[in-house]
């Protein structure tokens, strides 16, 4: 077997959902604990070191508010690739993974949404304006929100998820105005300084706790997804069993 | 394919009025305005491109749930899958047709909802033709929605909630390109080809997604 058609047996692996269960019991925990870990030592190193001489004390938002509106944008990129999956190729899991996203995805970017607000206020003066990263990511919130409300409103789940994942795809046309809307409108936002063709902008001292919050959040993300899609192959299952048991019982009548 | 076009015409102007409602509707959003900002005239020629483009865009999303819905209802969309033509191209003239009966009328009326708000002829002259240029993206675009929520018994308030945030940047760059004419230092030119780049990337996406969309809600 060369190495191609082992990673695609292992990725069809995968596919049983009582293998990603099992997985899952195992990987949870760790995850779990290093999620707690990264962000213990990213909230100590974000108020141990010292606030920007400019922005002061307030600059300890950043490691809250540009981890959760990364967050933000790789959620719905996750979603899209689940999407891709539904559609292309049915994989089971696929439809699982964008719909627990959805929520999670939406939480993020409320979380960017408020504390980039409470940022706003002292240093610009003003709790919101409408510039051109604001107005992208609050409408990516509006489409996680339409996202989740589609799903909800089909009740067979395999139909709902092809159906979702179409919108979905759709949709991503947004990731990349929210990415580049900074440097293709020059507004209040201030633009990217850390991922840089030219190396980060941004003083190393700031760099560091913000990376550890980074991989914190990001494995946040992961526990919580993956947790999310356990709970919701739980759900299906039991939901299975339900229409099983009013089956028999109707049939010993 | 030019068969369906007359047909899906004909069905949409005599069956719903969907033209007269739709130009009603946009006639009530743009008429509310006023009352909202008050009266003032000059303030309404600076706002009035804006409350022009928001109106039609409204008055767009209105009949878009009927786009699918009653080819669903009477069968003939399982027919329209089983033909041979592409369901794509099938899609695509559909949304032509409709484009034809609801947003046509629409940039027909907007010059008289332009007097209404006090604009000069240039202005009149620029809405309309971005919305000439602008709404088919609209259509396009609503039709992914209208396809999504046509297997839903009420999907039409849902469509307007999930193409909605999808159509902002035909907004932006129709009533940017309108400012643009009437203000000198602004040129017109580059938000009007963005605005017409955003139609035609969205005749591309807009009709594809639409039916792969009507391929997996078909039971």
């Amino acid at each position: 077997m060369n190495e191609t058609s082992l990673a695609i047996s292992k990725f069809s692996d995968l596919a049983n959902p009582t293998r990603f269960l099992a997985l899952a019991q195992r990987t949870i925990p760790w995850m779990a604990a290093a999620t707690v870990l990264c962000l213990i030592v990213g909230l100590y190193l974000s108020f141990s070191t010292e606030g920007d001489y400019q922005q002061g004390e307030t600059v300890r938002i950043m490691y809250l508010h540009v981890p959760s509106a990364w967050l933000a944008m790789m959620c719905y990129t996750v979603m899209s690739i689940s999407a891709i999956g539904t559609l292309v190729w049915r994989h089971p899991l696929a439809d699982v993974s964008a719909k627990a996203a959805a929520p999670l995805g939406a939480a993020f970017t409320l979380l960017a949404l408020v504390t980039g607000s409470l940022w706003g206020k002292p240093m610009w003066g003003t709790w919101w304006v409408w510039d051109a990263r604001l107005t992208s990511v609050f409408i990516l919130f509006l489409m996680y929100l339409g996202l989740i409300a589609l799903n909800r409103a089909i009740d067979d789940p395999s139909r709902a998820a092809r159906v979702t994942a179409v919108l979905i795809l759709v949709g991503f046309v947004n990731i990349p105005i929210i990415k580049f809307s900074v440097d293709w409108w020059n507004t209040l936002h201030q633009p990217a300084s850390v991922v840089r063709l030219d190396g980060p902008a941004i003083d190393p001292e700031f760099l560091r706790p913000l990376l550890v919050m980074a991989i914190g959040f990001t494995l946040l993300f992961f526990t919580l997804h993956i947790t999310a899609m356990r709970n919701e192959i739980w759900r299906r299952r039991v939901a299975a069993q339900r229409r099983l048991a009013a089956r028999m019982a109707s049939r010993e009548e | 394919m030019t068969a369906l076009f007359f047909r899906d015409l004909k069905l949409s102007i005599r069956a719903s009025g969907s033209a007269l409602v739709g130009v009603l509707f946009f006639l009530t959003v743009v008429a509310v305005i006023p009352f909202g900002v008050g009266p003032d005239l000059n303030l309404l020629s600076r706002i009035g491109p804006a409350i022009v483009w928001i109106g039609a865009l409204l008055a767009a999303l209105l009949g878009l749930d009927r786009l699918f819905q009653a080819e669903r209802d009477d069968g003939s969309l399982d027919l329209m899958l089983m033909q041979e033509t592409p369901l794509v191209l099938t899609v695509l003239v559909k949304c032509f047709a409709h484009w034809t009966a609801t947003s046509l009328p629409l940039v027909i009326a907007s010059p008289f909802l332009g007097l209404f708000m006090n604009m000069n002829e240039i202005a009149i002259g620029a809405t309309m033709l971005t919305l000439l240029a602008g709404s088919p993206a609209i259509t396009f675009i609503g039709a992914v929605g209208a396809a999504v929520a046509v297997a839903l018994p009420r999907g039409g308030l849902l469509v307007s909630i999930l193409v909605l945030p999808l159509t902002i940047p035909v907004l932006i760059f129709g009533v940017s390109a309108t400012y643009a004419a009437v203000e000198d230092p602004a040129p017109f030119l580059p938000p009007f080809l963005i605005l017409i780049a955003l139609t035609l990337f969205f005749a591309v996406i807009g009709p594809a997604a639409a039916a792969l969309a009507l391929r997996n809600t078909s039971d």
